[in-house]
């Protein structure tokens, strides 16, 4: 299952950070974060609430870069 | 500005205006220091505050952890020397002037591209009770009534049931003419309507509707990455790393060995300040910023001339385009059969067109159909009688009284007639009446005025070859290629031998050239994705053609192929172009830092000044319409 969220932040390397930490995310399959257009797409893995997962994926995503955020 | 970026300008101001007044203030000692340290703070404590927090969550190698530790030793230099504490602040300073126009021109260039694709309809106006109310188009079910007044966007795809105008599809199409229609014609979603009054049935919900489709499509786009892209992120994930690695070993090694080696003195001071040059130079934001703006850039430019590419590789890869395969029907020819001669007749063109459209009227055969059109007026069908199909030769009819033979020249054998053979290339349709031969039709597609010229645009911009595949007769296919000047040609196939013949092709290519395969996006769609590219054209309102292809024509002119092609080639330009600018100019930089002939305010500039630079290039990459 693949979800778009909407993101804020402010470099193009923090973002490309923030996709590193949301791939790392457990739970998730695959995750691609637009800096152009300010949007997370993630797939998540089968089975897998993705409420819960994108918690885990903001926290991970905030200890790289403090200063993102992902509108879930 | 943002209210952010205002509040940031304002510092950068302060900070400035503080520096300079200092600099002429009769101060010394600790107090200079103290009084340094305020516009120093006042630049940089947000910067000072991430780099704490990225420490704590263990993220070194961060921008602000390099800013942060490279203006504090700068500034430890500073005081222990009692000098220069402005370099320290003019680091930050930059860094922060950087950031603010790097923040500005990615804000300018995302509302750019949205108003470009400014497509997206804010309401639908539906007739209740007598009147007009706005509704959300979300809100419309298929088969509702909507009306459209002039000025106003046409929000869902549908059918005029009332009403003719002028519709503008600029935005959609980049064709400046506008597009007239009447009722009973098809519309789609994203034209505005120019001069009438439309009542539309709609017959689609809006997210289905074509608007819908391309502005997913054009926001979509730039998140499949291209391979330049990757590749900028790996580098950057090495490429500070490894500079701040070299600063480390820039201040210990060279002191360490001045002084145990050589005997000299180890001037600390001064290696360590190369070292602090390093960490300037070392923050990726030029290469980083400037790879993805320039596809999201070329991508927004292209949507604007009616070319939507559905992702960033894809752009890459048509840049790379050296073969283009052409589906004939509907690339290069119109996929439209007329009636382009009639010969030998015994009896008026109109009479001979009108028996053929009669004895022809209850196939749906599109030979019979284009002999329909060619007739022109309601076929009635009481005048035909005793209608005998003989698959694969012809129809025997009786039309009015007469025995009406229409077909191919067997047909006209196993009648015992003696057809006229014709030197024109098309489909011939012999006639006989009564017995006796009475001319001949011929029927063929009409090649697109632009065609030729799309050709000659596609040499001109660097593709080696170019190939048409059809399923016409080898006479047709051969006379077609050669007045367009095709290199190639494949004629007589099944639409199964497409993907066949694609492959063939894609195997004999060289690897570094990509093969395009454009087509109507009708009954393609297994060979448009075979392809390395598939382009497919003329695709307002055709849903298959916008799935299937990696690149869509929103109409169904082939010279935009070219075009398509000469954008990608810019926009990929200007990524080299940056790619090699950013590399460059820090690896001279560093060259320079380490032996110390560049200063930290040179290490600014291959920061700060290249990332400005390279970002003003990027944005070049949006203006794609002389080309």
């Amino acid at each position: 299952m693949k979800k778009t969220y909407k993101i804020d932040v402010d470099c193009a390397n923090c973002a490309n950070k923030m996709e590193e930490a949301a791939r790392r995310t457990q739970g998730v399959k695959d995750a691609v974060v637009n800096f152009m257009t300010l949007k997370m797409i993630v797939e998540f893995e089968e089975g897998q609430e993705p409420k819960k997962v994108m918690q885990e994926v903001r926290r991970n995503c905030k200890k790289v870069e403090d200063d993102c955020e992902i509108f879930i | 500005m943002n209210k952010r970026q205002k509040k940031m300008l304002l510092r950068i101001l302060t900070a400035a205006v503080l520096m300079i007044a200092l600099y002429f203030a009769p101060v010394s000692g600790g107090l200079r220091f103290v009084l340094y340290l305020v516009p120093y703070l006042v630049i940089g404590y947000d910067i000072l505050i991430k780099a704490g927090k990225g420490i704590r969550n263990r993220q070194v190698f961060d921008e602000n952890f390099l800013m942060a530790v490279a203006t504090i030793g700068a500034m430890a230099i500073a005081v222990y020397e009692d000098g220069d504490y402005t370099e320290a602040i003019a680091v930050m300073l930059f860094y922060q002037v950087g950031e603010l126009f790097q923040s500005y021109a990615v804000g300018k260039s995302r509302r750019n591209i949205s108003e470009l694709m400014d497509i997206r309809p804010d309401y639908a106006n539906v007739e209740q009770a007598g009147e007009l109310t706005q509704v959300d188009p979300d809100e419309v079910a298929v088969g509702s009534t909507i009306i459209v007044q002039p000025g106003e966007k046409v929000p869902i795809d549908g059918v005029v049931i009332e009403g003719s105008s002028s519709l503008n599809t600029s935005a959609l199409t980049g064709e400046s003419l506008p597009r007239e229609v009447k009722e009973g014609d098809e519309i789609v979603s994203g034209c505005i309507n120019m001069t009438g009054v439309l009542k539309i049935r709609t017959i689609k919900e809006f997210g289905e509707s074509t608007v819908s489709k391309i502005l997913d499509l054009v926001e979509n786009a730039s998140s499949r990455k291209s391979r330049s892209e990757d590749f900028i992120a790996k580098f950057a994930r090495i490429y500070t790393p490894a500079v701040c690695c070299s600063a480390l070993a820039l201040a210990v090694l060279p002191p360490v060995v001045r002084m145990a080696g050589l005997g000299l003195s180890p001037e600390w001071g001064a290696w360590i300040y190369r070292a602090l040059t390093f960490l300037v130079i070392s923050c990726p934001c030029a290469l980083v910023i400037s790879i993805p703006l320039s596809f999201f850039a070329g991508i927004g430019g292209a949507s604007r001339e009616g070319i939507l590419v559905k992702g960033s590789n894809y752009l890459e890869t048509l840049s790379k385009t050296g073969c283009v395969v052409f589906d004939k029907t509907g690339t290069l020819t119109q996929g439209v059969f007329e009636v382009s001669g009639i010969h030998h007749n015994t009896m008026e063109e109109a009479k001979l067109v009108e028996y053929a459209a009669l004895a022809e009227s209850a196939s749906s055969h599109p030979i019979s159909r284009s002999l329909q059109r060619a007739y022109g007026r309601a076929i009635d069908r009481s005048r035909v009688s005793e209608v005998q199909e003989l698959g694969g030769s012809g129809i025997l009819a009786k039309v009015d009284g007469h025995s009406v033979a229409v077909g191919n020249d067997k047909l006209m054998r196993r009648l015992h007639i003696e057809p006229v053979s014709c030197h024109k290339v098309g489909t011939i349709i012999h006639m006989a009446i009564d017995g006796a031969y009475a001319g001949h039709i011929v029927i063929s597609d009409v090649v697109k005025p632009e065609a030729e010229q799309a050709i000659a645009a596609l040499k001109a911009a660097g593709v080696e070859k170019t190939v048409m595949l059809t399923g016409d007769i080898h006479t047709v296919a051969e006379q077609v290629a050669a007045s367009l000047g095709i290199d190639l040609v494949y004629s007589e196939l099944l639409p199964g031998d497409k993907v066949s013949r694609v492959e063939e092709l894609l195997a004999q290519k060289p690897q570094r050239a990509k093969l395009a395969f454009v087509g109507d996006g009708i009954n393609d769609a297994p060979v448009l994705s075979r392809a390395d590219i598939g382009i497919a054209m003329g695709a307002m309102g055709s849903d298959a053609a916008i799935e299937a292809a990696d690149v869509v024509l929103m109409d169904d002119n082939p010279l935009k192929i070219a075009k398509a092609i000469r954008i990608s080639r810019k926009c990929l330009r200007i990524v080299y172009e940056n790619i090699a600018f950013a590399i460059g100019v820090k690896a001279a930089c560093l060259l320079l830092g380490a032996l110390g002939i560049a200063n930290m305010w040179l290490a600014i500039f291959a920061d700060v000044g290249v990332m400005v630079i390279a970002v003003l290039n990027a944005i070049r990459a949006l203006f794609v319409k002389h080309l």
